[in-house]
């Protein structure tokens, strides 16, 4: 009785130890440390779906990288997320915490230039390196700073700007060009960018305007520019404020061809502009409409097996934000391999090092170089029109 | 011809800013209290009237009736919580509490609301009007916003000067103790006027809601601005802040048509406050004077 009752403690003991070693064991091999990457982007207010697209893009490549084993001899990806309410301070101090805190390898920003110019100076002065997978403001990436930390795969104001007179000049034989910009810092980078752009070609402007992101009526600015004989209208502004430019365009019965940034594609844009909403051509970086390459068809099939939501191309929203972050964030994979280590300033010089890689929006070769930290160029974007709720691509720009 | 299609829109808007800062007015005149998320409440009846009309699909009516309902009940909530156990123990601390409501809201609104920006379709807001054949630059509902702004300035001075309970506000302003005395409920007096402030705001944002995009901070502005025509207007007069608020939005309108928008925010503030310079209690209001 007494010798059965002691094997069978025996017995739990040994399998208790046995418990305890297989736990530390597992608990090793969790323990590779996780290499983390950071985004600070808005997740609350007007912008939040766009800080959502950026997530579901990094997280579809970071899930593919991890199933292929992770990073430098199995090292799995993290993503640390942080809300910046869209405003440049909040993004700043979560940005140091993602920096100081969490020790993030890169950190990506999201879709607020303001912001992200808010962000920069601090990885530089702190040798990290920032991804920008969606503001286009041109001193994100051209920021003076040596060594640079900043890369960019997404759309730059001035290339854009250059790419918006090229299109309406081709498709509008525009002449006389007026700007209609929201009033913050990234409607002034595109206002410099324009009118370098129109300079550059002779072209002289008929006006510019500004208007506030919670503005409801533009008819006076509107009136101003048709007053001063504008043939075309260059829009720079979010979804909201975009449509209610159009609005007021119907309103004043003003027909003339708007090309715009692209903000357009940051939400519901033809429930908001009502049926004019398909005049307006915009820029985009990538659509998920029409023929899609092997790596289209497998990024659509992969966000609707993880996102019950999405159910075809249309709910993949906003298009560029998930576009830009899936390609953006494999080729942050692939400058941490190249730079063997976490390192801040390897990490930087292994973007430089990537020799190619077949993405989603394009074939990359070579996209990072020492003078130049964007991955993207004019020959890349995609000109679209919202048809029937849907982004559809209507041309290039040459 | 530019110029009208400005005043007209500036018209409108003017009103808006009228019956949001007539929202102020009530409840000042009676409590010199407010609510200074009045933006939020504002919000709340566009985004109530679009869940009841768009998502649940419901006729228009019932669903402007209810979301104003709930816009008002609302407004007791604001009081209740945000104001009487400040104001009753003499603190101002109301001033933040009610700010900090009104983010509370915007944040339960985007929760459940969701972020993105929605837009609520009214046959009056299709297609702009024109006077033979000459396009006015105006939707009809921003014509019927001034006239319905108007028209509950107008009902308000009705209702305080004719009814009982019109009274009883007006005897609470002149002197709370006496009032008390007289046994006038002054608690419900107050929480009457709250609930009447929200119901203005609301009124503002279903009117706007077609106009708009209808998402959680489309308010913020609009109750800043209020507050500033309320106060121009003279806080206790209710035809002055309506009348104020018409004057600001055609004020901003011009300035954007003439000028160009880069001086419409510095041209419109500065004159606020030029004005408030020369005449401290504002364009219509009159100096308080107490009695003793």
């Amino acid at each position: 009785m007494s010798s059965s009752s002691f094997r069978a403690r025996r017995t739990l003991l040994s399998s208790a130890a046995a418990l305890v070693l297989s736990a530390t064991f597992a608990g090793g091999a969790l323990a590779a440390e996780t290499i983390k990457i950071g985004l600070v982007t808005a997740m609350s207010g007007q912008s939040a779906l766009a800080g959502e697209a950026i997530t579901r893009g990094m997280q579809l490549a970071i899930d593919e990288i991890n199933a292929k084993g992770g990073l430098l001899g199995g090292r799995q990806l993290e993503l640390v997320r942080r809300d910046d309410e869209a405003n440049p301070a909040k993004g700043v101090t979560a940005a140091r915490e993602l920096i100081y805190k969490e020790k993030v390898a890169v950190l990506f920003g999201g879709l607020d230039t303001p912001v992200s110019m808010a962000i920069v100076p601090l990885v530089n002065q702190e040798k990290v390196p920032f991804m920008g997978p969606w503001a286009a403001g041109t001193g994100i990436t051209r920021n003076g700073a040596s060594p640079n930390y900043a890369f960019r795969v997404s759309a730059m104001d001035d290339i854009v700007d250059v790419a918006m007179l090229q299109y309406a000049q081709k498709n509008f034989k525009s002449a006389k060009p007026g700007m209609i910009l929201v009033n913050n810092p990234w409607g002034e980078s595109n206002e410099k960018g324009l009118k370098a752009a129109l300079a550059a070609k002779g072209v002289t402007a008929a006006g510019v305007e500004k208007y506030e992101a919670n503005d409801l009526d533009m008819v006076p600015q509107l009136t101003r520019l048709k007053a001063a004989g504008a043939d075309t209208l260059f829009l720079v502004g979010n979804v909201g404020p975009s449509a209610q430019v159009v609005k007021s365009l119907d309103r004043m019965g003003w027909k003339v061809p708007v090309v715009s940034h692209w903000g357009p594609a940051g939400g519901r844009f033809t429930e908001l502009a009502g049926p004019n909403a398909k005049d307006v051509h915009f820029v985009q970086t990538y659509s998920f409409f029409g023929k899609q390459t092997p790596r289209g068809e497998q990024v659509i099939k992969a966000l609707m097996a993880k996102y019950p939501s999405i159910k075809g191309p249309g709910d993949i929203t906003p298009a560029v934000g998930v576009a830009n972050a899936y390609d953006a964030m494999h080729l942050s994979a692939l400058a941490i391999a190249q730079a063997g280590s976490t390192d801040g300033d390897a990490v930087r010089q292994g973007f430089y090092k990537i020799s190619g890689y077949d993405g989603l929006i394009k074939k990359y070769d070579k996209p990072f170089t020492p003078a130049n930290h964007d991955a993207i160029g004019a020959d890349d974007y995609v000109w679209a029109q919202f048809i029937d709720n849907r982004i559809v691509p209507v041309g290039t720009a040459n | 011809m530019q110029l009208l299609s400005s005043l007209l829109a500036g018209l409108g808007l003017g009103s808006m800013y009228g019956l949001m800062a007539l929202g102020f007015h009530v409840t000042y005149a009676v409590s010199g209290t407010v609510n200074f998320a009045q933006g939020s409440s504002m919000m709340l009846g566009a985004v109530l009237t679009f869940t009841f009309a768009q998502t649940l699909g419901w006729p228009m009516l019932p669903a402007v009736l209810l979301a104003l309902l709930l816009c008002a009940l609302y407004g007791l909530v604001v009081e209740v919580l945000a104001v009487r156990p400040f104001a009753s123990r003499g603190s101002n601390a109301w001033l933040i509490a009610t700010v900090a409501l009104g983010i509370v809201l915007d944040n339960v609104v985007l929760f459940t609301f969701g972020k993105e920006p929605r837009s609520l379709p009214s046959p009056l807001a299709v297609s702009p009007m024109s006077v033979g054949g000459v396009g006015l630059g105006v939707y009809p509902l921003q014509l019927v916003i001034p006239l319905v702004g108007l028209a509950l300035a107008a009902a308000l001075h009705a209702v305080q000067r004719r009814t009982r309970w019109g009274v009883a506000m007006l005897a609470v302003v002149q002197n709370r103790d006496a009032s008390r005395l007289m046994g006038i409920p002054i608690r419900r007096v107050v929480a009457l006027a709250f609930a009447m402030s929200a119901l203005f705001a609301g009124v503002a944002g279903v009117l706007i809601a077609p106009l708009f995009n209808v998402n959680a901070d489309m308010g913020t502005l609009f109750g800043l601005k209020a507050f500033a025509v309320a106060i121009l207007g003279g806080i206790g007069s209710a035809w002055g802040v309506m009348l104020a608020g018409l004057l600001f939005g055609m004020l901003e309108a011009l300035i954007t048509a003439t000028l160009g928008s880069g001086y419409t925010q510095i041209l419109s503030f500065s004159l606020v406050i030029v004005v408030l310079a020369l005449r401290p209690n504002g364009l219509f209001g009159r100096a308080e004077v107490k009695k003793v």
